[in-house]
């Protein structure tokens, strides 16, 4: 087949489909979300959402023991809550081929931190890949699912970012058919009581002396001699690229691809062959130290980077230093500095609504936030709320986070906030506790019906499915209710209505022990939205307005101040949601008319 | 290709300009000229009107994705203060294609922070080959603002000498079938005004 251009998301979804995954489920998260969205795309494989990445991880798993070639796919963090059952896993082994995609994120490009997964490899002992461009992403994921059924064990098939979201050429393989393994019932495996549990603990480490034994002469781990054998690089991953780009053809390089469980005899053959040993690698001193208990020396964390995303310019100037080559002529003058161009809640989000009415509250109010669009609601002029840990955290840590201020006399009511997606993903607990322990919490559901931060992924409260089937949308006010807070501590609002939103606040500040406020109004980007905006926006009344800047408090991207006038100036952008005219004093903000 | 092996494209602008489309379509058409191609870039906070860049590396042979500081041998701002951010990515004697539109960021929207002024001319005092491409203005002309990729994406395909691949086809192949038309003749007044 002729090469095509595909991401590194793409074309796991291709390898997969080629072969024979039967069943996939993620729940979206950057850098992975692309993989389900794509693979969704070919016959045979059924696609779903789960509502977080544990449910993703047991819809896969529990599709592997029926005897289908299986996949979850989650970001980084979302490993962590997939931790239970990938570790579990570990010790039951498989029946289909099991793969567990984990798309990690140096340089937090889109998240809360930068956690090297691998070493959830050897900690979970189940056997791990990793792919350093488009083609090993469709090639390996291929040798993963055989991989896994072979040695018995899920695979933890790690990517980065870079690899996620670089296209480079690939060429589509012959899929195989998916053919089932059969099902047969089988106790001492894969029910893990504590019985069973010693037992298979025993052979997964007898598995993997045998996969490494295999990793020895794997084609997933090559060595490239290079024209001498002066300098050898041990790397993996993007680093590869990175590493190949710096040193050419002038160095050698053992590339692993089957990173756990590392080939011993292979290092070794390759760090006798050569005389300087660099091992270059992103993130953790995960290969080095490897090396390093072999009884090698070498050089890595020294030079490379701990912290951040690695390049070709790092390696560079940690391996070659030279001169850097300015992009200036001689002798040229300083440039004006760039002001900071932070991401911003877009025009017309509904979000604004919501942290427009708590901005007016502050002196009565801590709010406590959570990973989403909404989270972007902490940054200047909304500041609407003082912290952000991990996904369904709000709920959870303000129940806590309360109980500390009261103690200190701070009379605040706390305000925690989540959207609906993260509400399925994890808030549903943190509320439950919420109600059950009469926390003094205002539990905060900003529901714009969909995962919008990723791009528009379906919810549990959407009607329809990855697949595009109908599906029942769960409720969430239902769901409020049946934790059987009185319907008099549950409101749902529009944000974009300042006066009833800023009602619902108040009644939740003067109720002591748990509220909920559900603010509800669709995601301003979802097309058919999109659409009822279409030619629809505001305007300033030059000779009204007064310049008191009430109006550019509320962080709208479509609002300025230019030559010393408020204006609305951009074709485009406002979507005329009205907010700034609820907020003026003086009546100066207006719908648009013909006039413009 | 001549002397060097490769060539590095860095694209930038402000979410929702469409520099993702515009790396898109020149990709593909880098691949029907025969080349190897790599394009980098990051999701996430795209729509969010953040600063955001893609990146082209095309040659014979191409390992890592990413273009460092200093490296580019054609920054195209799609943004007037993006161009400033950018520039240091930009390589001793590469091009800068700027167009000098300017989207205000939030911090300048709230005052805490100021728009540069005199950006143009600074820029031109320090860089060798800059090239001021007006493209929103000419989207605007043409009565669709969002063209302005289309725009740049003719300037630079004419800049780089790469007229061998079937670009508007790709053009046509890649916008929505309700703005093919526009688009082309935004692509077709690029084209021309990197000529002049």
């Amino acid at each position: 087949m002729k090469p095509v251009l595909l991401s590194g998301d793409e074309a796991v979804a291709r390898g997969a489909f080629e072969a024979g995954c039967a069943v996939a489920a993620a729940y979206p998260g950057t850098p992975s979300t692309e993989i389900l969205e794509n693979l969704a795309r070919y016959e045979n494989v059924w696609c779903q959402w789960g509502s977080n990445e544990k449910v993703a991880l047991e819809i896969a798993l529990g599709a592997s023991i029926g005897g289908a070639r299986a996949l979850a796919a989650m970001k980084h963090v979302g490993l962590n809550v997939a931790a239970d059952p990938l570790l579990s896993m570990g010790y039951a082994g498989v029946n289909g081929g099991l793969v567990v995609v984990s798309a990690d994120d140096p340089g937090c490009h889109s998240s809360q931190n930068e956690q090297d997964n691998r070493l959830y490899a050897p900690l979970a002992k189940v056997a791990m890949v990793e792919p350093s461009d488009s083609e090993e992403c469709r090639t390996y994921i291929r040798a993963a699912f055989d991989l896994s059924e072979a040695f018995d064990t899920p695979v933890l098939f790690r990517m980065t970012t870079r690899v996620c979201h670089s296209k480079s050429l690939v060429v589509p393989g012959v899929p195989r058919d998916p053919a089932m393994k059969p099902y047969v019932r089988n106790t001492g495996k894969f029910a893990l009581l504590p019985t069973v549990a010693r037992v298979r603990h025993r052979l997964v480490e007898e598995k993997l002396l045998a996969l490494e034994e295999y990793a020895n002469t794997s084609p997933l781990n090559r060595i490239e001699w290079g024209a001498s054998r002066e300098v050898g690089i041990i790397t993996s991953g993007i680093a590869y690229q990175h590493a190949r780009e710096v040193f050419g053809d002038g160095a050698s390089y053992l590339k692993l691809g089957l990173t756990f469980p590392l080939p011993s005899k292979l290092i070794r053959t390759f760090a006798r062959s050569v005389s300087r040993l660099y091992v270059i690698e992103e993130g953790e001193p995960y290969l080095e130290t490897k090396v390093r208990l072999l009884g090698f020396d070498c050089i890595g964390k020294e030079l490379v980077p701990l912290c951040g995303e690695l390049d070709a310019g790092i390696l560079r100037a940690a391996f070659l230093p030279q001169p850097s080559p300015a992009g200036q002529k001689e002798d040229a003058p300083a440039l004006p500095v760039a002001p900071p161009r932070p991401p911003v809640l877009c025009a017309g989000c509904p979000h604004r609504g919501f942290y427009a009415a708590l901005g007016r509250r502050k002196k009565s109010v801590v709010g406590v936030g959570d990973i989403g669009c909404y989270g972007l609601g902490v940054n200047p002029p909304l500041e609407g709320f003082d912290y952000s840990i991990c996904m369904g955290s709000s709920f959870s840590s303000a129940i806590g986070f309360s109980r500390a201020l009261a103690q200190r006399g701070d009379a605040r009511k706390v305000f925690a906030i989540l959207g609906d997606s993260t509400f399925f993903h994890s808030g549903i607990p943190g509320l439950v506790d919420a109600v059950h322990l009469g926390a003094n919490v205002c539990c905060c559901i900003l529901d714009n019906r969909i995962t919008a931060m990723t791009g528009h992924q379906e919810t549990p409260g959407t009607a329809r499915d990855l697949m595009g089937n109908e599906v029942v949308p769960v409720d969430v006010v239902a769901l409020v209710k049946a934790t059987g807070l009185p319907e008099e501590r549950i409101r749902v609002v529009d944000p974009l209505d300042l006066a009833a939103t800023g009602a619902a606040m108040d009644e939740a500040i003067a109720a002591q022990g748990p509220f909920v406020i559900v603010s509800r109004r669709p995601c301003v980007l979802l097309k058919d939205v999109a659409k009822s905006f279409e030619g629809q926006w505001c305007e300033v009344d030059q000779e009204l307005c007064r310049q008191c800047r009430q109006c550019l408090k509320i962080g709208c991207p479509a609002i300025a101040s230019k030559e010393g006038r408020i204006v609305i100036d951009d074709p485009v952008l406002c979507t005329g949601c009205g907010l700034c005219m609820q907020v003026c004093p003086f009546g100066a903000i207006r719908k648009g008319g013909s006039a413009r | 290709m001549s002397g060097r092996e490769e060539r590095n494209i860095l694209l930038v602008g402000v979410g929702g300009q469409g520099t993702i489309l515009t790396s898109k379509i020149l990709s593909q058409g880098l691949v029907d000229l025969g080349y190897d191609v790599k394009m980098s870039e990051i999701h996430g906070m795209a729509q969010r009107g953040g600063s955001v860049s893609t990146q082209i590396k095309y040659g014979r042979k191409i390992y890592a994705p990413n273009i460092g500081p200093g490296e580019a041998d054609l920054l195209v701002a799609f943004e007037k203060a993006e161009a400033l951010r950018w520039f240091p990515w930009l390589r001793k004697g590469g091009i800068l294609v700027l167009d000098p539109r300017e989207i205000y960021p939030v911090p300048v929207l709230t005052g805490e922070a100021t728009y540069p002024e005199n950006v143009v001319e600074s820029l031109s005092a320090v860089v060798e080959n800059l090239r001021v491409i007006e493209a929103a203005k000419v989207a605007n002309e043409l009565g669709s603002p969002r063209s302005q990729n289309m725009v740049l994406l003719g300037a630079l395909v004419s800049l780089l000498g790469l007229e061998g691949a079937a670009w508007k086809d790709l053009v046509a192949r890649f916008v929505p079938p309700k703005a093919r038309d526009v688009n082309l003749l935004a692509f077709e007044r690029g084209a021309a005004l990197a000529m002049r």
